[in-house]
């Protein structure tokens, strides 16, 4: 008897054992196919705190450095302040659309909002960065994430009232439309989760001259992001025989290790693109889709 | 101080190290990946029930998690080591004494060898478990054994040399009054 209640006890703390691994395991899965997970919008708002509280204090011990950033970006904003605009082509236009535009009678494509990294990480293979501003402040998923220098970092994934949650550059899921700056021929910008240094650049056909330090810039065919914007230089070019397609490795732009200030960035186009696409798609019912 | 604040002061502690130190620091190499917050449930006293254990480890687990969003991945390797964690523990300890005259898993209480054994092993369980999941969907294998040794080897070395900076004042606990 007393070997039969011994054995039910063991039995039980066994039984506790498979339960929390169950449990884990299943807050691991579920939220790795949906970004949109429960889970992520109350860890957001815990540790959110804590973060917040800690960068204050990281903060100032770089202050100096990021003062020259914001003084060198603030110098070129004057240059670049056109790009976020593109002419109306009023010859076919016969419904004004009601999206805000300017005086010179060109809509506003791109809104830039600030904010501030609160975590960060580049040592996983999965790597997020968490920022201060949220649904609250209009963030919202699927906006672009560009360094303070204007390089691209990542896109949003989740936002909570006051926290955005963004899929960094150096993940193995992140798939990002670019091109090269001299030519404008476009490729897939992926991550293999190897180098955080070295992100690979794969469907750039061979027909293309390409040479090492040649500079990547954010795509014109980019949903998420604004065109023109620095994503790296490419570093070697692994020439695979087997197919007609370049490898390259490019080194980011962004500096990940030291990500401090970042901008936001809306396509206010954004939805109506993306429905049009998967309209089209639907109609033509082809399964595979484009990164974005 | 008592018990119960010693191990809640540990555990933030060992939670703040883990997020905001050896997250932080630019790793030595890709498969050199340190973590230390699990000792904390190497360093559970004696007397919590192996039950408890698992859930102060699940929620050990859960709270790295939190804030490093990566729900269930560190949870689920430390209620591994929390449920390995007792077996050990009555292989390892000598036969003749009877009881525990110490409070808690250390150098001193195990002795050195016996203690070695219990931290290695437990260190290379949550490591196997952890590099196990986070690579099952992509990586080959002999980049996760790579991983793993090299993790367990840098983390271990760590964890001695905390166990060496910070020898813990072990008092004998005397069976009467438990």
């Amino acid at each position: 008897m007393r070997n039969v209640i011994l054995f039910i006890r063991r039995y039980f703390t066994f039984f506790i054992f498979l339960l929390l691994q169950v449990v884990s395991l299943w807050f691991l899965y579920t939220f790795n196919k949906f970004h949109q997970a429960q889970f992520s919008q109350s860890a957001n708002e815990l540790t959110g705190e804590v973060n917040a509280r800690y960068k204050k204090i990281e903060n100032f011990f770089a202050l100096g450095e990021e003062n020259r950033r914001v003084h060198q970006l603030n110098d070129s904003l004057f240059n670049l302040l056109p790009r976020q605009y593109a002419q109306v082509d009023t010859a076919r236009q016969l419904v004004r659309d009601t999206v805000p535009s300017d005086t010179l009678n060109r809509y506003r494509r791109y809104y830039f909002r600030p904010a501030a990294v609160i975590y960060n990480s580049t040592n996983s293979e999965k790597n997020y960065i968490q920022l201060d501003r949220g649904s609250l402040h209009g963030i919202t998923e699927n906006m672009s994430v560009l360094s303070s220098t204007g390089a691209a970092v990542g896109v949003v994934v989740n936002a909570s009232p006051r926290f955005a949650q963004v899929m960094s550059l150096l993940h193995v899921r992140q798939k990002v439309n670019v091109a090269l700056k001299k030519s404008g021929d476009f490729g897939t910008l992926e991550w293999d989760g190897e180098d955080p240094g070295l992100l690979l650049l794969k469907g750039l056909p061979k027909s293309v001259p390409v040479q090492v330090g040649d500079s990547v810039e954010t795509s014109r065919y980019s949903f998420n992001f604004p065109p023109g914007y620095p994503v790296g230089t490419v570093a070697e070019i692994v020439s695979d025989p087997g197919t007609n397609f370049f490898l390259l490795k490019v080194r980011p732009a962004a500096r990940f290790y030291n990500l401090q200030y970042v901008f936001v960035v809306e396509n206010l186009q954004y939805s109506e693109q993306v429905q049009l696409d998967e309209q089209t798609r639907k109609r033509i019912e082809d399964p595979k889709r484009n990164p974005r | 101080m008592s018990e119960l604040f010693r191990n809640i002061f540990r555990f933030i502690l060992f939670l703040l190290i883990e997020v905001y130190v050896l997250n932080r620091v630019p790793h030595l190499h890709r498969f050199i990946s340190p973590s230390l917050y699990f000792l904390f449930i190497l360093w559970l006293p004696f007397v919590v029930s192996p039950r408890w254990l698992l859930v102060i480890g699940f929620m050990t687990g859960l709270t790295l998690d939190y804030f490093t969003q990566t729900p269930g991945l560190h949870a689920a390797a430390c209620v591994l080591i929390a449920y390995v964690r007792p077996f050990l523990i009555a292989v390892l300890t000598p036969r003749d004494s009877g009881d525990f005259n110490y409070r808690e898993p250390s150098p001193q209480s195990l002795l050195w060898a016996p203690y070695f054994i219990y931290v290695l092993i437990l260190t290379l369980l949550h490591h196997a478990w952890l590099v196990m999941l986070e690579w099952m969907s992509f990586g080959s294998f002999s980049d996760f054994l790579l991983k793993l040794i090299a993790s367990t080897a840098i983390s271990l070395l760590l964890i001695f040399t905390v166990e060496l900076l910070f020898p813990r004042n072990m008092r004998f606990r005397t069976n009467v009054g438990g």
